[in-house]
């Protein structure tokens, strides 16, 4: 059954690409997306009845060479379920809309351009995939760089247009920088663990830890350095900052691949890396400490950003990196679950903003600018709806210090407890309240200026706007559903009290002992909960860990075993916990950022539409700042890309045309016409001159042969 | 005495004479062929006198193979300087450059 989620996709893939000659067009968008709705059936099913611990479901052996071997499986336990869920449903709703969207494109007929699109987002999914259930790092770079592939695909899917180009290749690009990071991690944790087996990098992880490395020009923690390479990766794939500016760009692409890959699932694959790695990064504090850094300044940076943005499409894709900010931030205060927890709620309100924002694109014929919008509630009353309901997910509204509200209103406010209790109170929490309040800015602003006002822009265009078919509005349908109540849903199994997070990842109950364990203890209570096999219940665990602690001491720590459960949480690590005795204030001030964000939109874009105008021309230069992006773009292009295209243009003229060029021209121009024409006068045409050559070599070879020696 | 050095000095003395005759030589292809035949008789009187100073009649026995091989050269040399003479009437050695690259 794992095996038919994971090739269902590339099966689909293959039929759609290859043979959509021999079955036309419409067949292959119905092959496609059939196999992806079932394996979203086969996912739920995998999720809700997961097999206890990790299981390995081998595919085939892929490498044994010397000491790498890695077998090519699939690891699936709590972490891979909950991806296999997110990625299968929001792949499976995208292929549905996209039949509607990709209905009819001017600029391609009548070229077939839908099998292509749809090969192309089946294979996004079965790379994806491959990704999330990858039992070894190398399976994971595989589909990482399959993800990146797919992107760069879609991304520059209208191949006439030049900026889509642009932005696919500019995708890649600060991708690969970002996998440079990772490829390096993945080398590293071979270096030092000798595999590149999950389990084996897990269990020698708290070796690792002890372990120096030496690396570039200093000697580095080993456990560090590695979670940091690793990421780098993350960074890269995720659009964190100074990573980030390919993902606006990256919205040249058709809307439903934004929707799929650049909001709901590729750009989460460096948060589910990290939760993934969740043994070795527990052991990395200073990687930790970064990712909190990092985390918390994406989602600061991204939201004043989206603040100013006029293009739709680019609004939402900064709330995308701003999200992802959130999630990298729980990550790096060590609560993986609420990590996972917005991942899979922010998959599904933001595909939904990201498809309603389509369907509005659709229906105005390809305007993507909210300047030209206003008034669209009654030409589009069902994706008004659907992106009022998206607004209110992303924007966290519910009923405060309850778990009722809808599903960003759960886990960002999760999020910003756990930074809270993470960094006591520090700047990542206060960046995370911020970024909140300019969540809920942008997010008003982008309702208002839609859906509101008066109709600006061509009047043409405002007057054949029309709602969207059907087959758009079901997948923003079920999408809503996922909006409204995956939060309430999964909110204990996530967030809740630690006894039920650890039932739902399979973690056995250590924290008990953990508290008043011994600090040399400690690796022998990571081999404890591993023999507890069966995790019955806390009484045993409690019996195992007893006797097997008394036998600790001959433990070596490198030989350690791998810690039972999809993510892990060091003992030490009490921030969830802590959390969860966040004072109210702390609770409320998600909440109260929301309504402060939500009261200056409605004063900006309702009551009084012309005060962002005055704004922005009395605070000119920060507007500027903010629509520039903070100038990031423009950094790079002085600091990276002009110079490296500065050294290629030299290169290209200079060492290719003068050095390479003027050699290869040299030789077969000067040099060898001199010896042709050098060895065209030897031959005379007399006898006697070639008589006389001979003679002259038979006397230079006697002559060699008298001082030499001859055959002596 | 005539010891073995004398017919060596003579032996490689024609030798000379007919490697000079060869390339000195530039107005007469018969000259050539007679330098050649120079040349070969050099390398008989090498094989004879050594054939006598080693006592053993292999050498002279090459020798008349040498002369008969000579002989045939001769006479194929002379038949392509008839046709040559045919063709290109004249049998100067200047005119024979047609390998001229």
């Amino acid at each position: 059954m794992y095996t038919i989620i994971l090739f269902a996709p590339l099966i689909g893939a293959l039929i759609a690409g290859f043979g959509h000659r021999m079955i036309g067009d419409k067949p292959a968008q119905y092959v496609t997306t059939g196999l992806l709705f079932l394996a979203m059936l086969l996912s739920w099913i995998t999720f809700i009845w997961l097999p206890e611990g990790t299981q390995h479901i081998q595919i085939m052996r892929w490498i044994d060479s010397g000491s790498v071997q890695a077998d090519w499986s699939i690891r699936l336990d709590r972490l891979t379920a909950i991806m296999l869920i997110v990625v299968t449903t929001i792949s499976a709703l995208v292929h549905l809309y996209s039949i509607g969207y990709m209905a009819n494109d001017p600029q391609f007929e009548p070229e077939s351009y839908r099998p292509r699109f749809f090969a192309y987002l089946s294979f996004f999914t079965f790379a994806m995939l491959m990704l999330v259930t990858a039992d070894n790092l190398v399976q994971m770079f595989f589909g990482w760089e399959g993800v990146g592939l797919a992107s760069y695909l879609l991304i520059g899917f209208y191949y006439k247009k030049p900026s889509a180009n642009a932005a696919a290749i500019k995708a890649f690009v600060v991708n690969r920088i970002g996998d440079f990071g990772f490829m390096l991690g993945i080398a590293g944790l071979f270096l030092m663990t000798d595999s590149i087996r999950l389990d084996d990098i897990f269990a020698a992880a708290p070796a690792l830890a002890e372990t120096q490395l030496h690396f570039l020009w200093a000697d580095w923690n080993a456990a560090n350095v590695l979670a940091v390479l690793l990421f780098i990766g993350a960074m890269g794939k995720s659009a964190q900052l100074f990573l980030h500016t390919w993902l606006p760009d990256a919205m040249e692409g058709p809307t439903p691949v934004s929707a799929l890959i650049h909001a709901a699932t590729m750009v989460t694959a460096g948060v589910f890396l990290v939760c993934r790695m969740s043994p070795l990064f527990e052991y990395a504090p200073a990687a930790l400490g970064m990712v909190v850094f990092i985390g918390a300044a994406s989602a600061f940076v991204a939201a004043t950003i989206g603040l100013v943005q006029t293009d739709i499409k680019r609004v939402i894709a900064y709330s995308t990196m701003s999200q992802l900010g959130y999630m990298f931030v729980a990550a790096g205060v060590g609560v993986y679950s609420v990590a996972m927890f917005h991942l899979l709620t922010h998959a599904f309100f933001k595909a939904m903003l990201f498809l309603g924002a389509g369907s509005v694109i659709h229906g105005m014929h390809h305007e993507q600018d909210m300047r030209k919008y206003g008034g669209l509630k009654d030409k589009f009353p069902v994706t008004f709806w659907i992106m009022l309901i998206g607004t209110l997910a992303i924007t966290g509204v519910g009923i405060p210090l309850t778990t009722i509200g809808f599903a960003g209103f759960l886990s960002k406010d999760a999020i910003i407890e756990s930074a809270w209790a993470g960094t006591n109170g520090g700047a990542a929490f206060w960046a995370l309240v911020i970024a909140a309040l300019f969540t809920s800015f942008y997010s008003w602003r982008l309702m208002f200026l839609t859906f509101w006002g008066k109709p600006r822009g061509d009047k043409h265009t405002h007057e054949h706007a029309h709602e969207s078919p059907n087959v758009i509005l079901v997948p923003l349908g079920v999408l809503a559903l996922g909006a409204v109540f995956s939060g309430m849903v999964f909110y204990g199994s996530f967030f809740g009290s630690h006894d039920r997070v650890n039932a739902f990842f399979g973690i056995p109950d250590h924290h008990v002992e953990a508290t008043e364990g011994a600090t040399e203890a400690d690796h022998s209570e990571e081999a404890a909960p591993a023999a507890d096999e069966q995790a019955a219940d806390t009484a045993a665990a409690h019996d195992h860990a007893a006797t097997d602690m008394a036998d600790a001491g001959a433990h070596d720590a490198g030989a350690g075993t791998a810690p039972e459960g999809a993510i892990f949480m060091h003992p030490d690590n009490h921030t969830l916990d802590d959390a969860h005795h966040a004072p109210i204030w702390v609770k409320l001030s998600p909440f109260v950022a929301m309504l402060i964000g939500l009261a200056f939109a409605y004063w900006f874009y309702i009551v009084n539409p012309a005060m962002p105008k005055r704004l922005a021309s009395r605070q000119k230069y920060l507007h500027a700042f903010l629509l520039n992006a903070w100038y990031f773009d423009k950094a790079y292009d002085f600091l990276f890309v002009n110079p490296a295209k500065a050294l290629g243009r030299f290169l290209w003229k200079f060492g290719d045309g003068k050095i390479i060029d003027g050699a290869i021209n040299g030789l077969a121009l000067g040099i060898i016409p001199w010896f042709t024409r050098a060895a065209g006068r030897l031959q005379s045409g007399y006898v006697f001159t070639y008589a006389f050559a001979m003679v002259l070599g038979i006397v230079a070879m006697i002559t060699i042969m008298a001082l030499i020696g001859g055959a002596n | 005495m005539i010891g073995l050095e004398h017919y060596l000095g003579l032996a490689s003395a024609l030798f000379v004479i007919g490697i000079f005759g060869l390339f000195l030589n530039r107005k007469n292809v018969i000259v050539l062929l007679m330098s050649i035949e120079l040349m070969l008789l050099a390398v008989n009187i090498n094989l004879v006198a050594f054939s006598a100073y080693l006592d053993d009649l292999t050498g002279q026995v090459f020798t008349l193979f040498v002369l008969t091989v000579a002989a045939a050269e001769a006479a194929i040399g002379l038949a392509i300087l008839v046709s040559f003479f045919r063709t290109r009437g004249s049998i100067a050695v200047e005119d024979v450059n047609v390998m001229k690259g």
